[in-house]
Parts: C-alpha cells; sequence; structure tokens
C-alpha cells in the first residue's frame, strides 16, 4: 500500500512519471474521466502538487484554467496535502486564470466565444513561451478544470473546445508541456452519436478513468482507478501501450493507491 | 498478402480515363491502429516514389492530427535524407494553425511569431473550413512534384474525422472526388475513425473509395462499461494487435475481401496472416476417444456418392428408381424376393445407395389417407 507522500506512487508509476517529478512532458495530453460517485479532483490536485514541487525543476510552471471553483478552493486543498498555492502564484509559478468571472459573450454567440477562445489562448501562449526562454526551463503544465463548464461558458460548441484542445496540444509539442484536462464521462449523452469525449480520447496520450467498483460503494475503497498509456509516438519509432487498473481511498490529506486485494 | 496488395495498387497509380485509386482506412477507439497503418501505407508509398517505382512522381500530405516535424522524421527513419525528402514530398500544414489563431496574436504583437517550420517543406494553412482553398493549395503543391505534364502525384490526408469537425460531408465527400478525378493525382488514400461519425458519413467515404481497410479489436471486450480485470488484459492486447480486413472494389464491380492480423512493433507494425480460422475449427471439434473427423479416402469416396435425386446439378437428368416397377418385371421378381431394390443408371464402382422399400404394397402419392384405419 502506498500513500501519495512517497516518492512515487502506483498513479506516478502508470503515468510514467520519474521520481523528480518529471517525465510525462515532451507534448503530451491527459485526460482525466471521472464521474458523479467518483470524482477526480483528486488526481488534478496530486498533479499540481507533483508538478510544483519538484525540486529539479526550479523554472517549471503550471498553468491553472479554472472554470469550476475558485482560488481559494485548491489553495485549501493544496495547503493540507503541503504546498503552498499562493506563495507558488506569487513567484509566478502557478499562474492562475479565473474563467468563473468572465463575462461571457452571449449575445455574440460561436463567434463571441471564439474570440474569447482566442484571448485566453494567447495569454497561456504568452506564457509558455516566457517560461520557455527562461533558463533550466524543463516543462509546462497546463491544466483545465474542467472541459465541460468550458463548454457551457462557450456557448455549447464542444468544437471550439476540440479546437482549444488542439491548439493547446501542438503548443505543448512545440514546448515540451503536459496538457492535463479534466471532464465528465456521465454528461454526456450515449444517444448522441459522436461524443465529444470520444474525440478527446483519441486525441489524449493518457487516459485516467475514475469509477466506481463494480460491486458498488465500500468504506475502505472509494473507486478504481484505469490508467490507459498509450504509449509514445515518435517518427523514429513507437512504444508499447499499457493498461493499469488499481483503486483508491482519498482521505483528509492524501489519497491511497493499492491494487484490489492488497489490503488487509 | 492484404496490406501489400494495398501498396501495390496505390503504387501502379491510376489508369488514362479511370478515377485515381483511393483508400480509406478506417479504425475505431477499441482499436485504435489506424495512424500506425497510414504511416506503413505512407512510408511504402514514399520507398516507392523515391525509387521511381510508382506512377506517382511525388505526395502531398495533408497533415491535421501531426505535426509536418514527425512525418519529416517517419520518412527520414526510413531511410530518406532531407534533400531527397523536398525532391518530392510537400506538406500542407493544417497541424500548427488550423484556424489562424496563431497569426492573428501575432498581427497584435501579442505573441511572437516563432516559426515552427524548419527543414520541412510545409506550406501552412489558416483556414481548414475552407476546402476549396484547401484543394487549391494541394494542387499546386502537387504541380511542384512532378516533373513532366503528364506526371501525377499522389495525395494522403491523415485525418478526414478533422476535415469533418470543420465542414460537412457532401463538401468533404467533393473534395475527396475532386482529387480522385483529377487528371493529375495518381493515387489517394485517407484515415478516418468511424466512431466519431454518423453512419452516413462513414458510407459516403466508403463509397468514393476503391479500397477500404478496416481495423478491428483482436478480442471482443465488453465495450466500455465496466473495466474489469478480465477486460483488461484483452483491452490492453488491443492497444497492440488488430484484425486488418480490406475490401477491393473492382471497375467490374466485383469485391475481393483479404483479411490479416496486424502487430504493433518497435518500429512500426507488421502484417501476419490470420490465424483465427485455423484456431476457431481446431476448437470446435471436440476431443474424444472415437473419430468424429474423415481421411483423404473418406472425403474422396463420400463426394462419389450419387444422391438419390433427379438432378445431380450437372445438367444431365437421371433415372431414379422410386420403387414403382413395370408389370412384367415386377412379376419375375416378386418370385424370387418381396425386397425391391433401387436401380441406379450409372456405372458401377462409384458410391451407391441403396434403398430398400420394406413396404411393396403401398403405392407412392396414394390420395388415401394413411389413418382411414383408425378406430377413434
Amino acid at each position: 500500500m502506498m500513500s501519495s507522500n512517497s516518492a512515487n506512487n502506483l498513479l506516478d508509476e502508470a503515468l510514467g512519471f520519474n521520481d523528480d517529478g518529471g517525465g510525462g512532458g515532451g507534448g503530451l495530453l491527459l485526460l482525466i474521466e471521472d464521474r458523479v460517485e467518483t470524482s477526480g479532483a483528486f488526481i488534478l490536485h496530486h498533479l499540481i502538487k507533483r508538478r510544483l514541487s519538484s525540486p529539479n525543476r526550479p523554472n517549471d510552471v503550471v498553468v491553472f484554467l479554472s472554470f469550476a471553483h475558485p482560488f481559494s478552493h485548491y489553495d485549501r486543498i493544496l495547503r493540507k496535502m503541503g504546498c503552498n498555492l499562493g506563495v507558488q502564484k506569487e513567484n509566478k509559478r502557478f499562474v492562475y486564470y479565473d474563467m468563473l468571472n468572465l463575462n461571457y459573450p452571449v449575445t455574440d454567440g460561436e463567434k463571441g466565444a471564439e474570440d474569447l477562445l482566442l484571448s485566453v489562448y494567447g495569454k497561456i501562449q504568452k506564457t509558455v513561451e516566457l517560461c520557455s526562454s527562461r533558463e533550466g526551463y524543463k516543462n509546462s503544465t497546463i491544466m483545465i478544470d474542467d472541459i465541460s463548464l468550458m463548454e457551457v461558458a462557450l456557448c455549447g460548441s464542444s468544437n471550439l473546445v476540440l479546437d482549444f484542445l488542439h491548439y493547446c496540444y501542438s503548443l505543448a509539442t512545440q514546448f515540451d508541456c503536459l496538457v492535463i484536462i479534466l471532464n465528465h464521462e456521465d454528461v454526456y449523452s450515449t444517444v448522441d452519436v459522436p461524443s465529444p469525449l470520444l474525440q478527446m480520447e483519441y486525441l489524449a496520450n493518457i487516459v485516467i478513468k475514475a469509477e466506481p467498483l463494480a460491486t458498488g460503494l465500500a468504506t475502505d475503497v472509494h473507486g478504481q482507478l484505469t490508467v490507459l498509456n498509450k504509449g509514445i509516438c515518435q517518427g523514429s519509432g513507437c512504444s508499447k501501450g499499457k493498461i493499469r487498473n488499481f483503486h483508491f481511498r482519498v482521505k483528509e490529506n492524501c489519497v491511497e493507491y493499492f491494487y484490489p486485494g492488497s489490503r488487509t | 498478402m492484404a496490406a501489400e496488395a494495398i501498396s501495390r495498387a496505390l503504387r501502379d497509380g491510376a489508369l488514362e480515363g479511370e478515377h485515381a485509386p483511393a483508400l480509406t482506412i478506417k479504425d475505431s477507439i477499441h482499436a485504435p491502429l489506424g495512424a500506425f497503418v497510414f504511416d506503413h501505407i505512407l512510408a511504402q508509398l514514399s520507398s516507392n516514389i523515391s525509387s521511381s517505382k510508382s506512377q506517382a512522381q511525388g505526395i502531398v500530405l495533408v497533415a491535421f492530427a501531426r505535426s509536418p516535424q514527425f512525418y519529416a522524421e517517419l520518412l527520414k527513419s526510413k531511410a530518406n535524407d532531407a534533400a531527397s525528402l523536398k525532391k518530392w514530398l510537400r506538406i500542407v500544414d493544417c497541424y500548427t494553425d488550423p484556424l489562424g489563431w496563431k497569426s492573428q496574436l501575432a498581427e497584435s504583437g501579442i505573441v511572437s511569431n516563432r516559426s515552427t517550420q524548419n527543414a520541412t517543406t510545409a506550406s501552412l494553412c489558416k483556414n481548414v473550413r475552407d476546402l476549396d482553398m484547401l484543394f487549391s493549395s494541394i494542387v499546386e503543391l502537387g504541380k511542384e512534384v512532378i516533373r513532366e505534364t503528364k506526371g501525377r502525384f499522389a495525395v494522403a490526408i491523415d485525418s478526414v474525422s478533422e476535415i469533418l469537425r470543420h465542414a460537412s460531408i457532401s463538401s468533404a465527400a467533393s473534395l475527396l472526388s475532386n482529387l480522385r478525378s483529377h487528371d493529375q493525382v495518381a493515387c489517394l488514400f485517407w484515415l478516418f475513425h468511424s466512431d466519431l461519425h454518423e453512419m452516413k458519413a462513414s458510407s459516403a467515404l466508403e463509397y468514393i473509395s476503391s479500397m477500404v481497410a478496416c481495423v478491428e479489436p483482436i478480442s471482443n471486450t465488453a465495450n466500455g462499461k465496466g473495466m474489469n480485470s478480465e477486460n483488461l488484459p484483452l483491452i490492453e492486447q488491443n492497444l497492440g494487435r488488430g484484425k486488418f480486413s480490406v475490401r477491393f472494389k473492382r471497375r467490374n464491380g466485383r469485391i475481393r475481401l483479404m483479411s490479416e492480423e496486424l502487430h504493433t512493433e518497435q518500429m512500426g507494425i507488421n502484417f501476419v496472416p490470420a490465424f483465427e480460422d485455423y484456431v476457431t475449427s481446431q476448437s470446435l471439434v471436440p476431443k474424444v476417444q472415437f473419430n468424429l473427423q474423415l481421411s483423404e479416402k473418406e472425403r474422396n469416396d463420400r463426394a462419389k456418392v450419387v444422391l438419390p435425386f433427379e438432378h445431380q446439378g450437372d445438367g444431365k437428368p437421371i433415372q431414379i428408381y422410386d420403387g414403382r416397377r413395370s408389370v412384367s418385371e415386377s412379376k419375375t421378381e416378386n418370385k424370387e424376393t418381396n425386397a425391391e431394390k433401387m436401380h441406379v443408371n450409372e456405372d458401377s464402382g462409384r458410391g451407391e445407395i441403396i434403398y430398400i422399400r420394406d413396404s411393396d404394397d403401398e403405392m407412392p402419392d396414394s390420395d388415401e389417407d394413411p389413418d382411414d384405419d383408425l378406430d377413434i
């Protein structure tokens, strides 16, 4: 049984992260899919901490687009995990964009939504370009919490969201970034074809699904994570895709990950 | 083998007065190996182009899903140097700035105009919604790689699914049709993800193609809901192996089907004959102590047996004895035996069926109700 305080837990191993919190950069998109019964927010929090706490990477930056919660919410949670977001924000290592209080251009419809998105993307590209020019730069991280609320903000245009993700992905390839997005599996209709979530699954290099156990609720196990790592494909060769499954339990200050049946 | 047949068809190109051969590669999220197949076909065609074995003298690659740099590295790793690539490869870059956002931001000074096109021969497309402009770009770049006026070039589109996000199926189909009927296009191929589109879009694309290559999961899992420990190894297997079925449409309308397996390897993919049929047939025969199968001799003997039907399907009617005899015959034979034999007008030495009718009183096709003698 490993806790998230140890150097590398099951989740980090499945993601291919190194001990110093690096790896998993170099132009990758990581999609977290969760449900009402099993919120995947804890994965986001874990990854924020990992990307900010690595001692060998003092100039790495996390760009965070929040459509779901105010800054104070993340600050409070990360503080309990031993990470001071306020300080990181002052040091410009944690760049937080509050998307909750924007004036959504409802009257302009999709054109207005595209202009909004263009300006948001512009800010992200500028931030990443600035960081990459600093000495000792290794990786940046772009996080979006969450995609379904982003779609709402863009007048329901999932196509615009996909365009935005495509641009973030190409930025990630150019500047060695990791893009992490959270989306809810159960908000999309299973009747409509095609689901935008499927488009994102195609785009993503790593898909983490947080689901309840097949056997239902339990006090000791809050759910299961399935990590599908498609492997990296570059022009010169490909690594093989892998899939990992393990259980998790969310505690006050940390999350425990363990293989099924390994807890006494 | 299916993959080789595809490469040959693309290499040979278009016949005079005919549309260019067009290949659709389709996959789904449960067998996401279409991109590997696309890369393989691209590498094969490029090899034929660079060694002047193909009708196409160059290739125009429309890159939506992966960067021009990715393709340049891919082709360089297959023994092509940068100088040679410049001669016959052109890329329409729909990956870097498909909607022109980066250019707009650069113009307004918000971001720097850092160009990512280093050594690749890529032409930037800033508006993928305009398919007419895309068509013109493809044709223009194609003309750059052909060496003579009657020369032809190949076209590869790495994601028609991306085109369909920005344009209707009718305009996408129109683009592909126009390319196919262009007299300077030798062949074209494209990839799309079948589960991202409605049936009618998939069907429309397949109708335009002369070859449809389908990648399917090697193992059927309980898709979607419920990741359990039984499913996971199968899902993982589907990330590295798949069923590869190809449908070839001939000019005369005939369809030819071929299928094999594909495995992903370190340096690309490998196609192997499908073992499935062998395995299935072996597993259906239960292991018991008596023989359930036929030997070769037994199979041959069975083939020689003449069945008791009037027509054997070879155009010759044969007289099958049905139990009715002429009066004279029955008088002589009845004295000898009560049984009657079926007489066959064929050579002896072949298998025969001997039918012994056990009731000589009964006339065939009698109108009598056989239940008449019942006393109920």
